[in-house]
């Protein structure tokens, strides 16, 4: 009983449920000041996604009349308890490193697919033209960026599997326990993981599914109310989920005790306010730009990096 | 207060809807979100679909090719929403009183579709965006 309460108390409290959707929260201030700031504007104040959210929970819900509304409705629901699952993973190998099951690093790893899928399956069942539009260049965006983002995360093995012991399991803990960020390598693999991520949280430059300019909010056109605040809910956590994944993976994730955890959080900062930067200081690309930069440029980086990774991990050099 | 009100006030999203503007009303609505004015501080933002908007800034005196799709877009906002008629010509047709494809004003079109529609005045050739945000502010404190 009390091992269900506590697990209860994990998923919903601490560091799931709650503790996740106010640093989400936070974490979207963060973004919306500093956009503010580097545009010379004062910007919102610091409760402003939560205003958001609790007036999209009281607006009219509407649903479209072709729409298939089953999925419409719940694809909301599917993405962000698979990026919540996501945070609360990475959380807990942050703080309790020694609870852990087997095979982590690929459930991590299907979970940040999942929300791009949601709201492929949302848009697509909205019946808007607007909206398949937007669900096509989501697709191709997922496309390109999932072959980097994976091939990068196989550096990251590929670097810890040379320093664990012969004993030791190879999971996302121990992959924490290592910065791959400070070789050769893993310096490439965190530059390519960290556009992928940029892409996946739907961030300029490669917002082209959502494009407001040109798509009217693209795979999101139809949503309104209380699904429409799911959705910012879910780009919330996704905020902390996916730089969280990036600390955890290169740059060494969070310590123990008081310092370890300052350090990971200034990290995490890190990591955010480069992705902030990018967001502001770049166009939007076409969607045959953003497939030629991942699959071409990216991805021939990758191999090298990994290239690199196996003559490193053979010949024993660490700064490969 | 009701605390969707509540949350309303503190985070009204915009869409912006051209009926026939001559494009002085919606650069002006678009100085609204520069630096110097920065409505983003009231947690305002441009939207780009009407069903995330909380208000629809209405520009333009309304022609009858614009008609069919004020209404339509009026009747895709989620409701409790606010209507803005900025500038002359969506408040009275303006200088195009006599124009023969005239169909408004803005709040004839609306009330005919939704006769309890809340619909705020902003007049001016163009209104500046200091009497925009004054309306919007009035508007809002209204409900």
């Amino acid at each position: 009983m009390s091992e269900v309460l506590r697990n209860l108390f994990w998923i919903l409290i601490f560091p799931g449920f709650l503790f996740t959707v106010v640093c989400g929260f936070a974490a979207s201030w963060i973004v919306r000041k500093v956009s503010a700031l580097v545009q010379h504007r004062i910007g919102p104040p610091l409760l402003q996604p939560l205003y958001d959210v609790i007036k999209l929970l009281g607006k009219e819900t509407l649903i479209p009349e072709a729409a298939q509304k089953a999925t419409f409705m719940a694809s909301p629901l599917i993405g962000f308890s698979a990026v919540l699952l996501l945070a609360t993973m990475l959380w807990r190998i942050s703080f309790v490193p020694q609870e852990l099951f087997v095979g982590d690093i690929i459930v991590a790893i299907y979970l940040m697919v999942i929300p791009s899928l949601a709201l492929i399956l949302g848009s697509s069942a909205s019946a808007s033209p607007q909206a398949s539009v937007g669900t096509a260049r989501e697709m191709k965006l997922v496309t390109s960026y999932e072959l980097p983002l994976v091939l990068a995360f196989i550096v990251v093995i590929i670097k810890t599997a040379a320093l664990v012991g012969p004993k030791q399991q190879l999971n996302l803990a121990a992959i924490a326990q290592h910065a791959p960020v400070l070789s050769i390598s893993g310096f490439l693999a965190f530059l390519s993981a960290l556009l992928c991520v940029q892409a996946k949280l739907g961030f300029v430059p490669f917002d082209i599914p959502e494009a407001e300019t040109e798509l009217a909010s693209g795979v999101l056109i139809e949503y309104s109310g209380a699904l429409l605040a799911i959705w910012k809910l879910m780009q919330a956590v996704m905020l902390v989920a996916l730089p969280l994944f990036l600390v955890v993976a290169f740059l060494g994730g969070f310590g123990g005790g008081v310092g370890g955890i300052l350090a990971g959080v200034g990290k995490y900062v890190l990591v955010l306010v480069l992705i902030i930067l990018i967001k502001n200081t770049n166009p939007r690309v076409r969607i045959d730009q953003a497939m030629k930069f991942f699959w071409f440029w990216c991805g021939t980086a990758m191999v090298v990096a990994v290239a690199l990774a196996i003559i490193g991990s053979v010949f024993n050099i660490g700064w490969l | 207060m009701d605390w969707k009100i509540w949350s309303l006030k503190k985070s009204p999203w915009v869409f912006h809807v051209n009926t026939g503007a001559c494009n002085n009303c919606d650069i002006e609505v678009v100085d609204c979100l520069t630096p110097k004015f920065d409505i983003e501080r009231f947690g305002m933002k441009l939207v780009g679909s009407p069903r995330h908007a909380d208000a629809l800034l209405v520009t333009g005196g309304v022609t009858a090719q614009a008609v069919h799709r004020l209404r339509e877009v009026y009747r895709q906002t989620p409701k409790p929403c606010v209507v803005f008629a900025i500038g002359a010509c969506a408040c009275d047709k303006g200088i195009f009183t006599t124009g023969y494809h005239m169909v408004g004003p803005v709040d004839k079109i609306i009330k005919e579709i939704d006769p309890d529609a809340i619909i705020a005045y902003v007049p001016g050739c163009p209104p500046k965006p200091e009497a925009m945000i004054s309306g919007i502010v009035k508007a809002l404190s209204a409900l």
